[in-house]
This record gives C-alpha cells, structure tokens and sequence, in this order.
C-alpha cells in the first residue's frame, strides 16, 4: 500500500480520536502540557504501528498506546508517585454507608480535585468510563483487564472519588502537587 | 445474595451494562432493599457530576496540526521498508497456506473432519483469553446466565453452576465454531478457565472423544441431542470429572 494510502486511513481511522488522547493523558499525567508531550509521542507511536491495526474499535485502540505511554512517561519523570496498576490491595473493599455529596453538578474545580487524588490506576477506569463513555469491554480492552477486575476497579474507584469530595481538601496534596 | 455482594451488579446496573435478566433481578432487589437504593442514588449523583462537570478536556488548538505535520517525514522510510516486509509476508503466507491445504486434504481423506472441528474449538478458546473477549454475559448465577440464551440460538445450553464440585460458572458468551454459532459456557477451575461448547448435535460438525492441541485439551461428548465439548489447560481428568458433573445433571 503507498504511503499516501496508509496516511489517508490514518487520518480517517486513528485522528478522530486526537482528543480522547488527549483528555486520557491529561487526567493521568494531571498536567495539560506533559499532555501535549505524551500524546504526541502516542500518536507517532500509533502511526509506526499502524500497520498492525486491522479493522475495528480504533479509538480503544489509541486508547491502549495513550495509557501505556502515559504509565511509561510518569515511571521515568515521577518515579516517587504511585503508577501502580490496580491491584488486589487496591480492590480490597471498604464500603461504607453512602455520604451525601454536598457538591454541585457544576463545581467543576472540586470534582477535578478530587479525580486528582485518586490513584493513577482509578483515575484511569474512571476517565474512560464517564468522560469517554467507554463499555467495560472496551475499558477491558485497553487496560488489558479482565472484566471483573474494571467492575471492582470502577466500584472501588466510585468510593475513593467520593471519600475524597466529602473529605475538606487537605493542603498536604496541594504540596504533593507542587513537588511534582 | 448479599448487599455487599451486590456492590459490582450495583455500578453494573448504573453504567448500563447488565443484561435484561441482570437488570430485572437487580430491579427486583432494589424495590425492597433501601440501603441499595441509597447507595445508588449516591451513585448517580456522582456520575453525573463526572459528566456533566465539564471536565472533559479538548487538545490544545494547534496541536494536532502540528502532530499531524510531523508524522510524514517519519513515515517515508518506514513504510518503503513496510512494503518489502509485505512481500516476504505474502510468500510466506502462500507457503503456509499451501502447507494448510494439504493438510485439510489429507485431513478429510484420511481422519474425517473431527480434527478440524477440534482445532476449531481449541482456536475459539484461544480467542476468549483474550482481554474483554471471555464473556457477554458476567454471572456465576445459573439463572441469569441460562435466559440471557433465551432467542440467541436454536437450542437451551445446560446452564449449570458447579461451585460446590470446584468448577464455578463465571459466565457466557456466544461463540463461532467452523461457522457455526454455538453457546459458550466459562467455568473456573483453580486460576484455569474451562470454555464449555454447546451446539445442536447432527450436523457436520460433530465431535467426540478427546485430544490435545497446543497444549490445550478437549474433550467431546452428546448428550440431548447436543455437541458439547470443554476446552482448557486443565488436566485431561479435570475435563472428565466436569464431563461427569454434565451428564448426571
């Protein structure tokens, strides 16, 4: 196939999903300019390998590079942060009574926050399902999950959220943060 | 089943992803039950919050004209490289498919068409450990995953679930063998996955007896006018004693 060919597929496939790339690697990496860095590093990863990609769910597809360079990026430029990937500690339940949010639909700065305190692993599951509106199967798919393991992520994830919203904002992240 | 138990059908219920069974079932739970409908009311709250709170972030503009514009100059070499590799990919795929064909003919002169619907069986379980490709429908309930079956085939699977023998259901899914669309059933055994195959007995795809493939065994038996054949890297005896557990059903 020539390459003007391939490129056109590229274009039509893989780029309608350019932003989707990039929401995931800015939640994950918590920084819209590292964003930019790691997704353009997916997207070229994507175009070399395009060749392997057949047919199909291309969005999960870009999906799975984006997550996997972003995991790469921040074991090399934050080794001190927690990238572990959901584990069974992670998954160990500790549900209590359910709080009642006193958020509103529209405090977007204390939802984003919150969603920043989270775990890479969590805030991962929960930006692909809300944000992007992936199916378990497709979250499965990119994370390489089974199943099972995105339905307890997601419910364990959905607790810490709101654990962290009914929590005041402590000021000991905000260093975290500042250290980053 | 209790509330804690019922935390992942909860959030299944929310996203949309329980099957019409699932939902009735859970619906049916929740009429009676109100610290579920606490906590999903909480949940919903939340969901919404995540999605309609703006937080969905666009690409900065300009950067994707300027990915887009760096991706050319690296692809020259690749894909003139790529094209070569196509070339020795395609000699090699007509040798393997010649390789095949003899194979398949001297398959069907010699030892009938059972091996092939075997490596068939053992290829559609390959296929399921995949990530995401296991199951359509995630139960260790019986009774939701048997009329979750209801008008997808012209048969009714088994639908057994075999926890207290060691070998749980987890779910079901349906599943193409040599063309054909067949029930299939997943069971655990230990950490192993056991795929459990059942279509209509009669046609040309019958199988039976056992075998080995790829490390995988199988084993094929009738019953009720069925095909059923179990797949898995379980021990040949592991498949037997769930052969066992089917036929004194």
């Amino acid at each position: 196939m020539p390459d003007r060919e391939e490129r056109a597929r590229f274009e039509e496939w893989v780029m309608p999903h350019f932003d989707a790339a990039f929401n995931l690697a800015r939640w994950m990496l918590r920084s819209r300019a590292d964003a930019e860095d790691v997704t353009q590093e997916a997207i070229l990863r994507a175009y070399r390998f395009f060749g392997n990609f057949r047919a199909g769910d291309a969005r999960a597809w870009l999906l799975q590079i984006v997550r996997n360079c972003c995991y790469t990026w921040l074991q090399k430029n934050r080794p001190t942060e927690d990238v572990s990937e959901i584990s069974e500690e992670y998954l160990k339940d500790d549900r209590g009574t359910p709080e009642s949010l006193a958020i509103a639909a529209h405090e977007r700065e204390q939802l984003a926050q919150a969603l920043e305190k989270l775990p890479t692993a969590f805030r991962e599951i929960l930006v692909l399902r809300e944000l992007e509106g992936c199916s378990y199967k497709e979250i499965a798919a990119i994370t390489a999950k089974p199943i099972g393991t995105v339905m307890s992520a997601l419910a364990r994830a959905r607790q810490q959220l709101r654990n962290a919203l009914t929590k005041p904002a402590a000021p000991v992240v905000k260093e975290n943060r500042l250290e980053l | 089943m209790s509330c804690e138990q019922r935390t992942e059908h909860l959030h299944a219920y929310l996203d949309g992803e329980l099957d019409a069974a699932g939902t009735l079932q859970f619906e049916r739970h929740l009429a009676g039950c109100a610290e579920c409908g606490a906590t999903l009311a909480a949940e919903q709250k939340l969901q919404k919050a995540l999605q309609s709170g703006g937080l969905y972030e666009n690409a900065p503009k300009g950067l994707r004209q300027r990915v887009a514009a760096s991706l050319p100059a690296l692809a020259e070499p690749r894909v003139r490289s790529t094209g070569e590799w196509r070339w020795a990919a395609l000699a090699a795929a007509c040798l393997v498919g010649a390789f095949l064909a003899l194979q398949l003919f001297s398959d069907i002169g010699g030892r009938s068409r059972q091996s092939i619907v075997a490596a068939a069986v053992v290829d559609a379980h390959l296929r399921s450990l995949q990530p995401g490709h296991q199951a359509d429908v995630i139960s260790t309930d019986q009774h939701t995953v048997k009329p979750w079956f209801d008008g997808k085939l012209e048969i009714a699977p088994p639908v057994r679930d075999f926890t207290a023998d060691g070998f749980p259901l987890t779910g079901g899914r349906l599943d193409v063998i040599h063309g054909r669309t067949v029930a299939a059933l997943v069971y655990g055994r230990r950490k192993h996955v056991v795929n459990v195959f059942v279509w209509k007995a009669g046609g040309d795809e019958s199988l039976s007896g056992a075998g080995e493939q790829q490390g995988y065994h199988w084993l094929a038996w009738q019953k009720d006018g069925l095909n059923i054949a179990a797949v898995s890297d379980v021990s040949a005896e592991d498949l037997k004693a769930l052969k066992d557990l089917f036929l004194k059903e």
